[in-house]
């Protein structure tokens, strides 16, 4: 376990890190979910440095093992740390990532002010990602992983989760 | 200072973090209703996965091939550092949640300060965990005042729950030995400085939910030098099984 790190990714690496998914939402490859920190050769082994999105998330010792993974197939050893700092965020995940997670299912972080006036149920800014409506509830604040809380739509009735927002 | 008070005063953060996330655990499957049953066992994972992040550092400072699950699972009870408030059991829900929210205000204002200090580490982790705390923080708040502002029954067993482990906050403002040698160093945090914040906050939450602040003027304490109540050995006993069983057991 280390603490600072800029992100220096070698761009030989991505192809290989991008068929790396998160296992509880296989639809975001890890570098569309902003975990990995680091990427580079050293004598011949690939080092990557990921970031855990929490702290207890049990999918980060599945990506260190799947990373290893993708490599291996691709001939190439690779080691794999966390890094602590700069905390992850949700301003992370890419643009790309955003979309996926939408098309999955699962409503896209907001802004961290509207993401608190939906938590607290103040406000219907919540998008129902089955029919699009605003017309949404918040069910609970946590929802199937630590990452997410549960909404409900009160047009369409569909239940889904919403990415919370962390920064 | 030496390493040993360093890793003395992180037991102290960890621990409460290690044995309220036990605590939790122990309600998977068993909450109210699936969504408060998910939101402790996700809280349950968050406090356990900073335990974690802090054990293994403390492995790292002990050195002689230590790992983060000898710290977990192999001290005796008189030698975790936990606040007596957190080893006290799942009784109801109103009193799971008034003990969560007791502790969260805390938690909270400690990692604030945290995230300063000294020791990059420990402010590592504090960043890291803060951000989660805080929806711990606002879970817990949300529930008193829904509970308290409820039924009659469920704002009385809150009430009940608030006078019966009020008790136990003030100990969460005890300098240890440990805690002024590394407050001297800029490292560790000066929780005295942090009671009249937390108690401010605490009243402002229990007012709103129509709650009465109890008068205390007489405070248990012993859990920060390792003397708990009668509910640590159950809890140990169950953490602690599997490698007490099966020494050096692995998944």
């Amino acid at each position: 376990m280390t603490i600072t790190l800029e992100q220096h990714i070698d761009p030989q690496l991505i192809p290989i890190l991008e068929k790396v998914h998160d296992p509880e939402i296989p639809v975001l490859s890890i570098m569309d979910m902003g975990v990995v920190r680091s990427a580079k050769m050293l004598e011949s082994i690939a080092q990557v440095k990921i970031t855990p999105t929490y702290s207890g998330c049990p999918a980060m010792d599945v990506m260190g093992e799947d990373i290893i993974r993708a490599f291996k197939e691709a001939n190439i050893k690779a080691e794999v740390s966390l890094v602590l700092t700069p905390a992850w965020t949700t301003d992370w995940i890419t643009p790309r990532g955003r979309k996926a997670l939408e098309e999955y299912g699962i409503a896209a972080p907001l802004e961290e002010n509207a993401d608190k006036e939906a938590l607290l149920g103040n406000k219907k800014v919540v998008k129902c990602t089955n029919c699009g409506s605003h017309n949404t509830t918040l069910v609970s604040q946590f929802g199937s992983t630590a990452c997410k809380a549960l909404f409900q739509c009160e047009d369409c009735l569909e239940p889904f989760d919403y990415f919370k927002c962390l920064k | 200072m030496k390493n040993e008070n360093l890793i003395q005063y992180i037991y102290g953060i960890a621990d409460n973090a290690l044995i309220l996330g036990q605590r939790l655990s122990e309600l998977c499957g068993h909450g109210p209703s699936l969504e408060t049953d998910i939101a402790m066992t996700n809280i349950a994972l968050d406090l356990l996965g900073q335990t974690r992040s802090y054990f293994q550092y403390v492995a790292q400072l002990s050195g002689d091939n230590k790992t983060e699950d000898d710290i977990a699972f192999l001290r005796t009870e008189r030698q975790y550092k936990n606040v007596l408030l957190v080893e006290q059991p799942n009784t109801h829900f109103g009193y799971v949640i008034t003990r969560q929210f007791l502790f969260d205000v805390f938690h909270f204002l400690l990692l604030q300060e945290l995230q300063n200090s000294k020791d990059e580490m420990l402010a590592a982790i504090a960043k890291k965990a803060i951000k989660e705390v805080s929806y711990h923080q606002r879970f817990s708040s949300d529930w008193i005042k829904r509970l308290g502002d409820g039924t009659e029954e469920s704002h009385q067993k809150v009430q009940e729950a608030v006078n019966d482990l009020w008790k136990y906050t003030d100990e969460l403002f005890h300098m240890t030995g440990d805690d002024v040698k590394t407050e001297e160093l800029g490292i560790g945090i000066n929780v005295a400085l942090l009671k009249e914040r937390y108690y401010q906050k605490v009243s402002e939450v229990l007012e709103e939910a129509s709650l009465t602040i109890p008068e205390m003027k007489w405070f248990q304490k012993g859990g920060k030098q390792g003397i708990h109540s009668e509910h640590m050995g159950y809890i140990l006993s169950d953490l602690q099984y599997m490698q007490r069983t099966y020494p050096n057991m692995k998944w």
